[in-house]
């Protein structure tokens, strides 16, 4: 059984991880530091926007992105046509739905760590010359660490543990869409017990190292600062 | 030369009110504003080093920071600020909190040497006590050698020794680099110790603007002080007590009521002024 063990879903699953996180780092500072600092009516909108994918049925989701992205779509249309690139079905599609999907892990810790710091000292950073940029990156970056922490690692350990939009949107193609949830689903679908049971148990030891080191950290800064 | 003329609406403790405000300061001045809360002394602070919005006009050394609609924002206005609650960048030592807004080395050395925290330099802005932390906001307002040095209610939170101590920095600070400075103050001894000029806002208006001993002087021909109890003592069936007014102890006589830490008033004789000043 061991021989024919494949490690490649695992290690598509971590890269849709990695790059995910990635992208939604860029995508999601300006957004979650946007929301920390208006008081604008379209606030809530945006808010609310945000956080859909955390009550939406994956399905639903995974609905919406794979006629979002085919290539009879606008947005497909105009990617397949222009760049020559497939959305659906494809790893570069999985990347975008796993970015819609896991947009609120890291928009959420990041906007809540930007609201909690002292206004004061924002204001410091902008009365001693620095840009809004530079207030973000050298003031207001190093003093939430552990949501930013929390942020990036949340999001990488839920995209690893994505599953129904992943289906969807990429269905299971080896070496390409096939990471290792999808994996596990067809392992116990052709009662592949064994092989599920090793895949499932490294899933679960991988999750809780991943949310381990966040709570470790996150313990440490706190008795670092004296909190505890 | 700083002309101010400036109005904005507020909604303070008195409900809606306008903050209007015509001021001129001379170069090096040194302004307190006192008034009761709510009146628009913070408002006007921030007003000036551009973090809120407002009409009207601010002229500092012939560069206009605020005209009708157009204004400077606060990273081009050379604003010192000192907040009450210190305002550090956490992540940094006392060093980079003042190298971060000026990479002047010598700079950052000299107002370390003057505030006595040249042996904290490397230490994170975190462990220090009140009093230090004042002392690196204080500094860290003074390395972008501001125009205009704005203070509001710096020394509050602080005991009162520690506050007799930072005016004695604040006032020789203020002597060597001659900046024009602004303090909010609630305080009329460390307004006597530090300002050569008082403004009072009443409800978003100045009502009073004088040397500092004609705006302090009480009803009778004294300046009043109210100043708490530090130690009690006996001396031929009279009680003493010692207390802390404009940075200095002095020895006063009271009823023999009186313990310590009780507020009394003290009423000092226009003549006296401590020797911080």
């Amino acid at each position: 059984m061991l021989e024919s063990f494949d490690l490649t879903p695992f290690v598509l699953s971590f890269k849709l991880a990695g790059m995910t996180t990635l992208i939604l780092f860029v995508l999601s500072l300006p957004l979650a530091w946007y929301l920390s600092q208006t008081n604008s009516k379209a606030k809530p909108f945006l808010e609310a926007l945000t956080a859909l994918p955390i009550v939406l049925p994956p399905s639903v989701l995974g609905f919406y992105i794979l006629v979002a992205l085919s290539p009879n779509s606008t947005v497909g249309g105009f990617f397949e046509d222009l760049f020559d690139v497939k959305l659906v079905f494809s790893f570069t599609g999985l990347v975008v739905a796993s970015c819609f999907y896991s947009l609120p892990f890291m928009v959420q810790p990041l906007q809540g760590g930007f609201e909690s710091l002292n206004k004061h000292m924002l204001e410091a950073s902008y009365l001693a010359g620095k840009s809004k940029f530079q207030t973000v990156l050298n003031v207001a970056l190093p003093n939430i660490k552990p949501a930013l922490m929390t942020a990036l690692i949340i999001t990488f350990a839920h995209t690893v543990g994505e599953f129904g939009v992943v289906l969807m949107v990429g269905g299971s193609i080896p070496g390409e869409t096939k990471v290792a949830s999808v994996a596990i689903y067809e392992m116990v679908e052709v009662m592949e017990y064994g092989k599920a049971h090793i895949y499932s148990a490294l899933m679960v030891g991988i999750s809780f190292i991943v949310l381990l080191s966040v709570y470790f950290f996150n313990y440490k800064q706190r008795k670092k600062f004296g909190v505890l | 030369m700083i002309k101010i003329d400036i109005r904005k609406a507020l909604y303070g403790s008195f409900g809606e009110m306008q903050l209007s405000v015509d001021l001129h300061i001379k170069k090096g001045e040194f302004l307190a504003l006192m008034g009761e809360s709510g009146s628009g002394k913070t408002t006007f602070l921030r007003i000036l080093a551009g973090l809120e919005s407002a009409t009207g006009e601010i002229e500092v050394e012939n560069i206009h920071w605020l005209q009708n609609e157009k204004s400077l924002p606060p990273q081009e206005r050379k604003i010192g600020f000192v907040f009450q609650d210190y305002a550090l960048f956490e992540n940094m030592t006392v060093e980079q909190n003042l190298l971060y807004v000026n990479h002047d080395t010598t700079l950052a050395m000299q107002l370390l040497k003057m505030t006595e925290l040249t042996a904290l330099a490397k230490q994170n802005v975190q462990v220090l006590s009140g009093g230090q932390k004042q002392r690196v906001s204080l500094c860290r307002a003074m390395m972008r050698k501001p125009e205009l040095l704005l203070m509001d209610e710096p020394l509050s939170a602080l005991d009162p020794v520690m506050r007799a101590k930072l005016q004695q920095e604040i006032k020789q600070l203020h002597d060597t680099f001659g900046t024009t400075t602004i303090i909010v103050s609630h305080d009329p001894s460390e307004v006597y110790a530090l300002a050569d000029r008082v403004l009072v806002l009443e409800q978003g208006r100045i009502v009073k603007d004088n040397l500092v001993e004609e705006v302090l002087r009480g009803k009778t021909e004294g300046l009043h002080y109210e100043t708490e109890v530090l130690q009690l003592s006996e001396i031929s069936d009279t009680t003493i007590a010692t207390v802390l007014v404009s940075g200095e102890l002095l020895e006063v006589e009271v009823d023999e009521a009186v313990k310590i830490g009780d507020r009394i008033e003290v009423v000092l004789n226009p003549a006296y002024r401590g020797s911080g000043s």
